[in-house]
């Protein structure tokens, strides 16, 4: 079995729970809850791998020139993982089910918890940093997904924005981590890193490294400063923080700590930062914990000290530590994840989570409440449960870690008071809920849920029983192998026992247990105090200020550079090119004039460019007067195609004219709605800066130019040349390019001309304008629309035009022409139908759907790609062969023909579709009294 | 003759550049279309220069002019057109819902 198809299977389950769960709500819980229960039968057989001792890896070809593969890597710890992550996943799916209203079809919520259960198998099974970091932006997007599952709230979108925000920050710096990691390891593949932590320790870039993997790790697994994001995310529907915010997503950070530990610890600047904010996050979490209202708010604050515990634990970096930190990462995943159930169950039964309202609830729901108190007595460290265990060994190895320290009773003293208020906010938790008087303005009157949504909430308080009373028989495997995993060397001798005798850390757990009790009952000084002083003083209200902040900033520099004028904006844009364009030229040491010889110049070429410049430049200084410039502009075309008959690029020359006439005629088309005349505008300076702006870019286009035609240069074209006839099968080595070699390219191009004509088609729709009535000097336009010598000299020509397509298209593979050109010139020897006889005459005689036309081309095309691949052959790879054809002789018939139809008609297609759509409107916006379309005088008023 | 072209482009993209920062939509169009011939020739330019050559395969042709620029300015030529054509409709669609053809879509003072 792979450990691909483990982690896949959730993706490929959420696809279809999302679709499914339209049959019916049991449906979708069904596929949810089998889903984690197949994989754990798949996980099965690899288990006993980790048992052995042994690591299983697995690897699927993926990048494997830049040598990145799909790693896949089962030890110890990422098999504890995945057996919480697939467990816990399973009951959570069942206590969704009864959580959930029952109107909810449950299809969104499953597909997501699954694309999450997938994101975090990808994080614990990974093999290599950078499929881990895939997967551990995953989780933040689709726990993003999950808190916002009740988008309609507004608190539900702010929790999550915030938890997006700060674990995708979070997320950049951990790139920026592991690539240093990778970097100085040589490796992304964690077996390798894991192996070279001397190296790694002594690389000079170990502290930044160090500080962005940590940066990581601290926002995902909310540790002070970051963790504010945590209470906010208490808007997810309870079930997805039961299991984002107990077992899973919180725990991948401590998950990386535990991960890369062979790797990074070892170091003062490990013990100081990963200890020292674990031990404030543990202290911070606990104690303000204790004055949250909202029961989640409770748990959320209490679940932020304890990942500072095992923080903490990481931190003190000594192996038995270490034992301490995987054992409670499992304590606290079963408890926690009990107890946010629990809150859930109160939630729905009361309809409220504010503990000053919800009292007194073991009159009503005496089973929960005894359910809840196991729990929350494990949270608080109560002997003969799973959390006394990890706790005291906490407390031992503080006591271990600082004896011979100089004031090293003060870390012992730190967390003993964390305990201390950790049995506090435990103890609120029961009597402030299930006891303390009577339920205060509850909607409803609460009673037990049903059956089944306590299920698991009791697999998982049993489990805490068990694991607090016989350790050694249930959890203690377990616990070896994971801690063979993060140790990447056999676990330390350590001793799972509820009793050992008088030790320090008894006593601390006592002091903790006693004066948590304390604590509590002198609650309501501290309370006040709380309120009065401290209420207010939150990390979340820092965050949103800097958020504004950072709005605003944006706001001002947007509005700074987007005044609203597109003048200013293509200002600064040109101006830009042209600085770095500029900077390039001056730093350059070459010459700009390079060795390669020119070609002499003859008197036609000159005369042509003379009339081009003149040209241009006239349609600059007349450009107000619009029907002059576009005349002109069309001699600047004109000779364009002259350039490229010049310079042997006779396939060039034939497009560049049949587009010249089809662009003049479609701005002609347009320029009828527009104003015939533009308005001087921009003032004197704005026109003079302008100006300059200009010549600075033609000059730097220019000398560009120059300095690459006066250079030699090496070809591809080799290639092309030596197999255009052997391998296309044509002597029309352009045309062979474009239907053959570059196939793929020109099914793209085809398929943009083919999107530009129907976005036209949409913008032309209801498009309503004014005609004028007459032209720009005030005359009535010419009543005479189609004069007859036009209308039957263009009638006359259509034949002869569709023939000289239809011989252009064949010889294209051959001789210059091809689906291109064929096409445009039989667009314009229709178009030239349509303005000789009208749109009414012409549409009448032709009455194609020129959508269909675009369709039956890009379909033709593609098919011909399609049939070389069912053949065998890659995606358009073309072949030839010669047919005799009597009269004509021989004659050849290559698929790329079939190819260069399906461009035929798509440039026929588009092009026709936008003239004709816009030579519509002239039609639409006549009365209907005689149109132009009818080809009848409207006006006889001629001046 | 290179410094010919090198000319053409150089004047060819200073009319573009000049009558894009214009005010009105079809001055901007006409602009466009310039830049275009621009580009298509710059890039054309990058097969250098080659008199009498066509990339046509015949036994009697000493050389051959560079044919990959040519695909590429064929196919540029076509959606050049394409973009032009969108360009324009949209400034007439501009016109109809704003009722003026300036590039900001705000009426004239």
């Amino acid at each position: 079995m792979h450990l691909l198809f483990l982690i896949c299977l959730p993706f490929i389950s959420a696809v279809v729970v999302a679709a499914i769960s339209r049959l019916g709500r049991s449906q979708a819980v069904w596929l949810a809850g089998i889903t984690p229960l197949l994989s754990l039968l798949c996980l099965f057989p690899l288990a006993k791998t980790p048992f052995t001792g042994h690591t299983l890896i697995q690897r699927v070809n993926w990048l494997s020139a830049v040598g990145l593969d799909l790693v896949f890597y089962l030890d110890g710890l990422s098999l504890l993982f995945v057996l919480l992550i697939l467990g816990i996943g399973f009951l959570i799916v069942l206590y969704a089910s009864y959580y959930l209203p029952q109107q909810d079809r449950l299809g969104r919520f499953y597909a997501y918890l699954l694309l999450f259960m997938g994101s975090m198998l990808g994080i614990v099974l990974a093999g290599n940093l950078i499929q881990l970091l895939i997967c551990w932006e995953l989780t933040s997007l689709t726990s993003f997904l999950l808190v916002s599952y009740g988008y309609e709230r507004e608190e539900a979108r702010t929790g999550a924005r915030m938890a997006l925000t700060v674990t995708g920050a979070g997320g950049l710096a951990l790139l920026g981590g592991f690539l240093l990691l990778g970097h100085i390891a040589g490796s992304f593949e964690l077996a390798v890193i894991l192996a070279a932590g001397d190296t790694i320790r002594a690389h000079p870039l170990y502290l930044p490294m160090l500080l962005l993997i940590l940066l990581g790790v601290f926002t995902k697994s909310a540790q002070v400063p970051f963790h504010f994001w945590l209470p906010s995310a208490m808007a997810a529907p309870t079930p997805a923080s039961a299991y984002l915010h107990s077992a899973t997503m919180v725990k991948a950070g401590v998950f990386l700590l535990a991960r890369l530990f062979p790797a990074l610890s070892g170091t003062p600047e490990w013990a100081w930062l990963v200890g020292g904010t674990g031990l404030l996050t543990l202290l911070l979490g606990a104690f303000f914990a204790l004055f949250q209202h909202d029961i989640k708010g409770l748990l959320a604050y209490s679940t932020v000290s304890h990942l500072g515990l095992i923080t903490l634990l990481f931190g003190i970096g000594t192996p038995l530590a270490a034992v301490a930190g995987v054992f409670h990462i499992i304590n606290h995943a079963t408890f926690k994840a009990s107890l946010f159930m629990a809150a859930g169950v109160i939630d729905h039964e009361t309809g409220s989570r504010d503990m000053r309202q919800i009292n007194g609830l073991w009159s009503y729901m005496p089973y929960t409440g005894v359910l809840a108190m196991v729990a929350s007595a494990a949270m608080a460290g109560v002997p003969l449960l799973n959390g006394f265990l990890s706790k005291e060994m906490f407390f031992a190895e503080t006591v271990d870690a600082t004896t011979h320290l100089h004031l090293g009773w003060l870390l012992p003293a730190v967390v003993t008071l964390a305990g201390m208020f950790a049995v506090a906010y435990s103890l609120r938790f029961i009597h402030d809920v299930f006891f303390n008087g009577e339920p205060i303005g509850l909607g409803k009157t609460p009673h037990e849920p049903p059956r089944w949504m306590k299920a698991p909430m009791e697999v998982l308080v049993v489990l805490c029983l068990v694991v607090g009373i016989f350790p050694a028989l249930t959890v203690e495997p377990l616990l070896n192998v994971a801690v063979t995993g993060v140790l990447q060397g056999p676990p330390p001798e350590y001793n799972l026992a509820i009793w050992h005798g008088f030790t320090p850390a008894l006593w601390m757990s006592l002091l903790a247990l006693v004066g948590g009790g304390w604590l509590y009952s002198g609650r309501r000084p501290l309370f006040a105090f709380y309120e009065r002083y401290l209420e207010r003083i939150e990390a979340k209200v820092l965050y949103e200020g800097l958020l504004q902040r950072l709005f605003a900033l944006a706001g001002v520099l947007t509005r700074w550079f987007d005044t609203g004028s597109l003048q200013r904006l293509l200002v600064v844009t040109i101006s830009a090119f042209l600085v770095l364009g500029v900077a390039g030229f001056i730093g350059a040491a070459m010459p700009l004039t390079g060795p390669r010889g020119l070609l002499p110049v003859d008197g036609m070429s000159l005369l042509a460019t003379m009339i081009l410049l003149a040209t241009a430049i006239a349609t600059v200084i007349l450009h107000r007067q619009r029907l002059v410039a576009l005349v002109l502009i069309g001699v600047v075309g004109l000779v364009t195609t002259l350039i490229f008959i010049k310079f042997s690029a006779p396939d060039l020359a034939l497009t560049q004219l049949s587009v010249e006439v089809v662009t003049v005629v479609l701005l002609l088309l347009a320029l009828y709605f527009l104003p015939q005349h533009s308005p001087l505008e921009s003032a004197p300076v704005q026109r003079i800066g302008h100006g300059l702006l200009a010549v600075v870019a033609g000059g730097g286009a220019a000398a560009l130019a120059w300095a690459v035609l006066t250079r030699p240069y090496d070809t591809i074209a080799g290639y092309f040349l030596a197999n255009s006839v052997p391998g296309g099968g044509g002597a029309n080595v352009v045309n062979v390019i474009l239907v053959d070699f570059r196939g793929y390219d020109t099914l793209g191009e085809i398929s943009v001309l083919a999107l530009a004509a129907l976005g036209i088609y949409a913008m032309l729709e209801r498009l309503h304008l004014d005609s004028p009535t007459r032209d720009a000097d005030g005359r009535l336009w010419d009543g005479e629309l189609h004069p007859a010598i036009m209308a039957t000299l263009a009638r006359l020509l259509l034949p002869l035009a569709l023939l000289v397509s239809v011989y252009i298209f064949l010889r294209g593979h051959n001789r210059p022409g091809g689906g291109f050109i064929a096409g445009l010139i039989t667009a314009v020897a229709l178009i030239t139908q349509y303005l000789a006889n009208g749109v009414g005459w012409t549409h009448a005689r032709l009455p194609w759907n020129m959508h269909l036309l675009i369709g039956l081309g890009l379909l033709i095309a593609a098919f011909t790609g399609l049939a070389s691949l069912g053949l065998g052959y890659p995606f358009l790879t073309s072949t030839f062969g010669h047919l005799h054809w009597p009269l004509v002789g021989d004659f050849e018939l290559a698929s790329a023909m079939a190819f260069d139809l399906g461009v035929y008609l798509v440039v026929v297609g588009a092009t026709l579709l936008i003239l004709i759509h816009l030579g519509l409107i002239h039609q639409n916006r006549l009365p209907k009294d005689g149109g132009w379309a009818k080809g009848s005088v409207q006006s006889t008023d001629k001046r | 003759m290179e410094l010919l072209i090198v000319l053409i482009i150089g004047v060819l993209t200073a009319c573009g550049v000049y009558l894009t920062l214009r005010g009105r939509t079809f001055p901007v169009v006409l602009g466009l279309t310039f830049l275009s011939y621009a580009v298509n020739l710059f890039l054309f330019a990058m097969g250098r220069l080659t008199v009498g050559q066509p990339a046509i395969i015949d036994p009697r042709a000493a050389a051959y002019a560079d044919p990959v620029p040519q695909a590429l300015v064929l196919t540029a030529i076509v959606i050049g057109f394409a973009m032009t054509a969108f360009v324009i409709v949209l400034a007439l669609k501009a016109r109809a819902e704003l009722g003026n053809d300036h590039v900001d879509g705000r009426p004239a003072p």
